[in-house]
C-alpha cells in the first residue's frame, strides 16, 4: 500500500463516530469496506456494542513524552472500557522487557512452521515455473509427470495472480494460458508422494513458448521503442500490506503514471530560496528473502478446508481463498501457528497457495507446497528508483519548496512510489511530487517493510543534509528548524547527548586512505488502525486465563505482547496467559502490514481483560465478602480497596465462579480522537570508508525511536535491531541482478544475492521515547516500519559525504560504486 | 539418474524376496543392510538409485528408515523422523539454517546424504535440550530475545552451542566468526553474540539465565 491509500484509508477510519459500528476494512489498497458480522456482536457474555458505545464517561489519560514532562488529556470513552492505564513506569508487566512467549519452542526447534506441518497422507508439491521472461504458452504437456509412479495430481495455472491486469484484456489476443511477463512466472503445480518424486515430475512437464521481445531494465523500458511488458494500460492490486500503485492512470508504453501531488506552486517556493539543491539518486532492487518461502499446506475437504499459511494475514488468506474458489469464508480455516518472515510479501492466497488447493481437490488428500529459494527471490521485491528532487531554502533555514519526480519499476506489477518522505517529513508549503511506475518483464513488487520510504528517504534525507551543508547549518539544528514532531525532537537531543556527535569534524577530513564519519537520518511512519481487531478472553474455574484471536505472530512478537496486555490486568505472570492466535476459528484479528497490529488489537485484548476481570469480580466478591466495586488489581494481587491487606490471586477468586468459565469478546472500538499520527525515529551511523578498497564499513549505530506507549522494550528492541540490519544491507550489499540477454534472475541464491552477515553487524545502541497519545485504551503501536529500514541508506550516506566529501547518490554502496563514485575508474572501467 | 551404476543386489528386490514378516526382523535387517550400504558407500561402491534401508544415531537413538541415497540428511529427518527443528532455507549450503552437529562437530543437514550420515552420531536442535530442561545456551536465547521469526535460531544455537564446547571462554570476535555462516533476516545476531557470550559466562547455570516473569524479580 502506497503511504497514500494507507492515509486514505485511516481518515476513512478516523471519520467513524464513536457510536458507528466498525466498518472499514481490509484489502488493503482498496479499503475495500465490507459489512460487519452482526452475528459476532450479539455474543451473550458481551454487553451489546451499540448500547454500551453510546454511553461514554469522560477519563483524563497520561498524554506527551516523558523529557517534556508528562500531562493529562481528557477524551470520551465508552463505558465497557477499562480505566486509563498509567504510565509505564507505574505498571507491573507493561513496559518490562520481557522474554518471547514462545522463546522455548523457538529455541529447542519444537515450533512448527507451514514448512513443518506434516498430516496423514500428505503429498508434497512443487511448482514449475516460466523459463522464458516474455511470451505466449503454446502447449503445456503433463502426461510423463503425470504417469510417473508416485505423482498423484498435476494442476495448470489458469490464471496468474500479483501481475498487473490489462485495464482492456481485449488488447490482447485470447490464450488457452495466461501469458507470460517474467521468467520465472508460476505455471503450474505437481502433487508427489514424496518431495523427491515431485521434483523428478516438475522436470517431466514439457512447456512450449512463442517468445516475444523483452525488457527487463528500468532505464530501457521508458524508451518509446522498448518492448512492451502489457499492450496497453494495466493496473496492479495492492493486498492487505500494501503493494499497487494507483489506478486509472495515463499509461504510455511501461510507463504508469504520474500519481501527482501538488500542494502549494513550487515555482513561487524557488522564488524564494536563498538555497537550492538539486539532484538524481538510483535505488535498486531488493527481495524479501524470508528463510520460510512463501507457502502452504492445503487440506481440501469437501465440508472445511483447512489452511496452514505462512502468512502475515490469515484473515486476508482466508478472504482470498473464499473469493477465488467460491466458497463460504465460513468454510474455510487458516492456521498460522509460527511463521518464518514476510517483511509485507505474504498476505494473500498466491499462485502457490491456489495451486496448492486444487492439487489438494484433484488428489484428494493435503498436500504442501513450499517455493524453493529461487522461486522466492523471483516472487516479490522491493522495487527500485531513478528520482529526481530538488529543494528550496530560505537562510534561516525554513523550507520553501520541493519537488520530486520519480521512476520505479515494480517489475510486471506497480507500487514504486517514493514520496512519503518528501511530503511527510517536514512542513513546506510548496510541494510538487510525481511518481511513475515503469513496468519491466520481472518479478513482481509487493510490500516491503515501509514501502516506498527507504528509497524515498534515500535521497530525501540526504537533499536535506546537503541544504544544511550549503546553508552552513549542522543537520540536527536544520532539522530542529524544519521538523514539527515533538518525538523526533527529543530523539535528536538524545543522539546530540549520548553519541559522538558533537566530536562531528568537517566534510573529508581524514588524510589517510581509510576515512571515518558519522551522519544521520530521520524516518516518519503513519499510526495506521485495522478495525477487524477482535479477540476474546476467557476465565477458567482454576484460575487460567486464555486469550484468543486469530492475529497472527511473524516473529515480530505479538504473542508475547497480548500475553503482556492480558497479565497487566489479571495481575499474573505473562507466561501463564495461554495465547491461542493464527487461527480463523477464533475471532478475526488484523492483518499484520504497515505496522498496524500492536495498536490495534492490543486495545480491545486490554478491554476484554478487563470485562472479563470483571465478569469474574461480580460473581467472586460477593462469595468473599466485599463486592465486585471494591476489588482491584494491585500489581500481581487483587486486594480490596478499602483494607489493602485483604489480598486474594486470581485463582481463589475464579474458584467461587459459578461456572466452568467466564469469556469476554470484544472488537475495538474507534480512536479517542480524530488526529493524523506519525511515528518515527532519528538514527546515527559511524563508519569508515577504504577510498583505496571501495570497501564501507559501518562501526556503531545508534538509533532514538518512537512507538506509542512501547508494551515489551526487549522486543521492540529487537525489531528495530532488525530494521537496521535490513537497512545497512540494503544500503551496502543488496541488489538484484538481471541478465539483459536472457531476461531472468542471475542471482537468485543465498551466495550471490549478498545479505548482510554476523561480521558486518555493527556496535548497536538503541533508546525507545516513550509517546503516550490518547488514542486507545493501550495507546500501543506498532514498531516494523520505522524501525531503521527506513533511514540507514539516508544515514549512511551522509556519513559517507562527512567521511569523503563525496556523495553517494547510488546504492547499493559496493565497492564498484563507491570507487566510481569517488572517481577512481581507470577509463573504461564500470562500476 | 538411470546412468547411476547398482550395486549387484536390489534392495527393495531382496526385501520382497525375503518375506519378512515380524517388525523386529524388519529392523535387524534393515540394520545389517544399513551397514551394508554404509560398507559399500565407503567403499566407494553405488547405492541406489532405489530406496535403502538405514539405521541412523540420531539424539542417542537408533532410527531405521528407508530413504533413497540421494535424500539429504536433512529431509530425512524431516521428512521422516519428523524432526523439523532442522530447517532447510536455501537447500545448498550458503545459510547454515539446517546446522546439525555430526560426531560433534557443526555440519550442515542439506549438505550431506543420509546414507553418508549412517554409522554417525547426528545431534539435532531437538536432542540439545533435556526435555523441559533447555540448553543453558538455549536459556540465554530467550533471555536475550535472540530470535524473531526463529527460522534461523535452530542453526544460530547448534552453531553457538558447538562454539562453547570448544571454546568455553569466546571473545565476541570468536563468536561472530562461529555464525558467520548462519544468515539471518529479521536481524537478531547482536542479540545471538549477546546470548553466547551470557552463556559462556554463566556456564551451565541456566537458572541464572532465564526468568520467564520479569516482575517476580522486583
Amino acid at each position: 500500500m502506497t503511504h497514500e491509500s494507507f492515509i486514505a484509508l485511516q481518515e476513512q477510519q478516523a471519520q467513524q463516530k464513536p457510536n458507528d459500528q466498525p466498518k472499514s476494512v481490509r484489502k488493503g489498497v482498496e479499503g475495500e469496506a465490507k459489512p460487519t458480522r452482526q452475528a459476532e456482536k450479539k455474543d451473550e457474555q458481551t454487553p451489546p456494542v451499540s448500547q454500551a458505545a453510546a454511553a461514554t464517561r469522560m477519563e483524563a489519560f497520561v498524554f506527551g513524552i516523558p523529557q517534556d514532562g508528562l500531562s493529562k488529556k481528557e477524551r470520551q470513552v465508552p463505558l465497557d472500557e477499562p480505566p486509563a492505564l498509567p504510565p509505564n513506569s507505574d505498571l507491573t508487566f507493561i513496559g518490562k522487557p520481557t522474554p518471547r512467549w514462545d522463546g522455548p519452542q523457538k529455541v529447542s526447534g519444537r515450533g512448527k512452521y507451514t514448512a513443518d506441518v506434516h498430516l496423514p497422507g500428505m503429498l508434497h508439491a512443487r511448482m514449475i515455473d516460466a523459463s522464458i521472461p516474455h511470451g505466449r504458452i503454446t502447449s503445456i504437456d503433463t502426461s510423463a509427470a503425470e504417469k510417473l509412479p508416485g505423482v498423484k495430481a498435476v494442476h495448470v495455472i489458469e490464471h496468474t495472480m500479483g501481475i498487473a491486469e490489462l485495464r482492456d484484456p481485449k488488447q490482447e489476443l485470447p490464450s488457452k494460458y495466461p501469458v507470460i511477463r517474467y521468467a520465472g512466472q508460476p505455471i503450474a503445480g505437481v502433487a508427489a508422494t514424496s518431495p523427491q518424486i515431485a521434483e523428478d515430475a516438475a522436470a517431466l512437464i514439457k512447456v512450449t513458448y512463442d517468445e516475444m521481445p523483452f525488457v527487463v531494465d528500468r532505464q530501457a523500458a521508458r524508451a518509446e521503442d522498448a518492448p512492451k511488458v502489457f499492450p496497453g494500460p494495466a493496473d496492479a492490486a495492492g493486498s492487505a500490506g500494501g503493494g499497487g500503485g494507483p489506478k486509472d492512470v495515463r499509461q504510455v508504453g511501461n510507463v504508469h503514471g504520474p500519481q501527482l501531488k501538488k500542494i502549494g506552486d513550487v515555482e513561487q517556493g524557488y522564488s524564494e530560496a536563498d538555497a537550492i539543491v538539486e539532484s538524481e539518486y538510483f535505488t535498486q532492487v531488493q527481495t524479501h528473502s524470508a528463510l520460510e518461502t512463501h507457502g502452504f499446506v492445503v487440506d481440501w475437504k469437501p465440508e472445511e478446508i483447512t489452511v496452514y499459511a505462512s502468512t502475515q494475514g490469515t484473515a486476508s488468506v482466508r478472504d482470498e481463498f473464499a473469493e477465488v474458489f467460491k466458497v463460504p469464508k465460513s468454510q474455510v480455516r487458516v492456521i498460522t501457528e509460527y511463521m518464518g518472515g514476510g517483511f509485507g510479501a505474504k498476505f494473500g492466497a498466491g499462485n502457490e497457495g491456489v495451486v496448492a488447493a486444487n492439487l489438494s481437490r484433484k488428489a484428494s488428500a493435503p498436500v504442501k507446497l513450499m517455493l524453493d529459494r529461487r522461486q522466492e527471490h523471483i516472487n516479490c521485491n522491493r522495487p527500485d528508483s531513478h528520482q529526481k528532487l530538488k529543494i528550496g531554502a530560505k537562510k534561516d533555514g525554513t523550507l520553501t519548496a520541493i519537488t520530486l519526480t520519480s521512476y520505479g519499476s515494480a517489475g510486471v506489477g506497480t507500487g514504486a512510489g517514493t514520496a512519503g518522505p518528501a511530503t511527510n517529513l517536514y512542513k513546506c508549503p510548496n510541494l510538487l511530487t510525481e511518481e511513475y511506475d515503469v513496468f519491466i518483464n520481472a518479478g513482481p513488487g509487493a510490500a516491503f517493510r515501509a514501502p516506498g520510504h527507504p528509497q524515498g528517504c534515500f535521497a530525501f534525507e540526504q537533499a536535506i543534509d546537503e541544504m544544511a551543508v550549503k546553508l552552513n547549518i549542522d543537520p540536527l539544528d536544520f532539522r530542529d528548524k524544519i521538523d514539527e514532531s515533538p518525538a523526533r525532537r527529543v530523539e535528536r537531543n538524545v543522539i546530540r547527548e549520548k553519541t559522538n556527535w558533537k566530536n562531528r569534524r568537517p566534510a573529508g577530513s581524514d588524510q589517510g586512505p581509510v576515512k571515518r564519519g558519522m551522519g544521520i537520518a530521520q524516518s516518519v511512519w503513519y499510526r495506521f488502525i485495522n478495525m477487524d481487531s477482535s479477540c476474546e478472553v476467557r476465565v477458567s474455574k482454576d484460575g487460567s486465563v486464555e486469550l484468543m484471536s486469530s492475529v497472527q505472530d511473524l516473529g515480530t512478537g505479538t504473542k508475547t505482547l497480548l500475553a503482556l496486555i492480558v497479565a497487566e490486568e489479571f495481575g499474573i505472570p505473562p507466561s501463564d496467559v495461554v495465547v491461542r492466535i493464527g487461527d480463523t476459528r477464533y475471532p478475526i484479528g488484523p492483518n499484520s502490514g504497515g505496522s498496524v497490529t500492536a495498536g490495534s488489537i492490543t486495545p480491545a485484548v486490554r478491554n476484554a481483560a478487563w470485562q472479563a476481570k470483571q465478569k469474574l469480580f461480580a460473581v467472586a466478591a460477593p462469595k468473599l465478602g466485599t463486592s465486585a466495586e471494591n476489588l482491584t488489581v494491585k500489581g500481581t494481587k487483587v486486594v480490596c480497596k478499602d483494607d489493602e491487606s485483604k489480598s486474594f490471586t486470581i485463582r481463589q477468586l475464579a474458584s467461587k465462579m459459578p461456572t466452568s468459565e467466564i469469556s469476554a469478546r470484544v472488537t475495538r472500538g474507534p480512536e479517542y480522537a480524530k488526529e493524523r499520527l506519525t511515528y518515527g525515529g532519528v538514527d546515527y551511523v559511524e563508519l569508515a570508508v577504504d577510498t583505496e578498497t571501495g570497501r564501507v564499513h559501518v562501526e556503531k549505530v545508534f538509533g532514538a525511536h518512537d512507538c506509542g506507549r512501547p508494551i515489551n522494550p526487549l522486543g521492540v528492541i529487537s525489531q528495530i535491531n532488525g530494521g537496521m540490519l535490513q537497512g545497512i544491507s540494503y544500503a551496502l550489499f543488496e541488489e538484484r541482478i538481471m541478465d539483459r540477454n536472457k531476461g531472468y534472475m542471475l542471482n537468485a541464491n543465498l551466495e550471490n544475492y549478498k545479505i548482510l552477515g554476523a561480521r558486518e553487524v555493527p556496535e548497536i545502541h538503541v533508546e525507545l521515547v516513550e509517546n503516550y497519545i490518547a488514542m486507545s485504551s493501550t495507546d500501543a503501536a506498532g514498531i516494523g516500519e520505522s524501525a531503521g529500514i527506513i533511514t540507514m541508506a539516508a544515514a549512511i550516506g551522509n556519513a559517507f559525504y562527512n567521511a569523503t566529501g563525496v556523495r553517494m547518490r547510488k546504492i547499493p554502496m559496493t565497492p564498484a560504486n563507491v570507487l566510481a563514485a569517488l572517481g577512481k575508474l581507470e577509463p573504461g572501467e564500470r562500476a | 539418474m538411470s546412468d547411476t551404476p547398482k550395486i549387484e543386489v536390489s534392495r527393495r528386490g531382496f526385501l520382497k524376496s525375503a518375506g519378512l514378516t515380524a517388525a523386529t526382523t524388519v529392523l535387524d535387517t534393515a540394520t545389517a543392510l544399513a551397514q551394508d550400504a554404509h560398507q559399500a558407500a565407503s567403499h566407494g561402491a553405488a547405492v541406489g538409485p532405489d530406496a535403502v534401508p538405514i539405521k541412523l544415531h540420531v539424539n542417542g537413538q537408533d532410527h531405521a528408515v528407508t530413504v533413497e541415497p540421494r535424500y539429504t540428511l536433512a529431509e530425512t529427518l524431516r521428512d521422516h523422523l519428523n524432526l523439523t527443528g532442522t530447517k532447510v532455507v536455501c537447500d545448498r549450503g550458503s545459510c547454515s539454517a539446517c546446522t546439525l552437529w555430526i560426531d560433534g562437530t557443526p555440519e550442515l543437514a542439506c549438505m550431506t546424504l543420509a546414507v553418508d550420515a549412517v554409522g554417525r552420531k547426528i545431534t539435532t536442535i531437538e536432542g540439545l535440550s533435556h526435555g523441559e530442561q533447555l540448553h543453558p545456551l538455549q536459556a540465554a536465547f530467550i533471555k536475550h530475545d535472540a530470535m524473531q521469526c526463529g527460522f534461523c535460531t535452530p542453526g544460530m544455537v547448534m552453531s553457538c552451542a558447538a562454539l562453547l564446547k570448544r571454546n568455553a571462554n569466546p571473545s565476541l570476535a570468536d563468536v561472530k566468526h562461529a555464525v558467520s555462516g548462519n544468515l539471518c533476516r529479521c536481524g537478531t545476531y547482536p542479540k545471538v553474540f549477546d546470548a553466547t557470550l551470557d552463556a559462556a559466562k554463566h556456564g551451565t547455570m541456566s537458572s541464572h539465565l532465564l526468568n520467564l516473569n520479569p516482575a517476580k524479580e522486583g
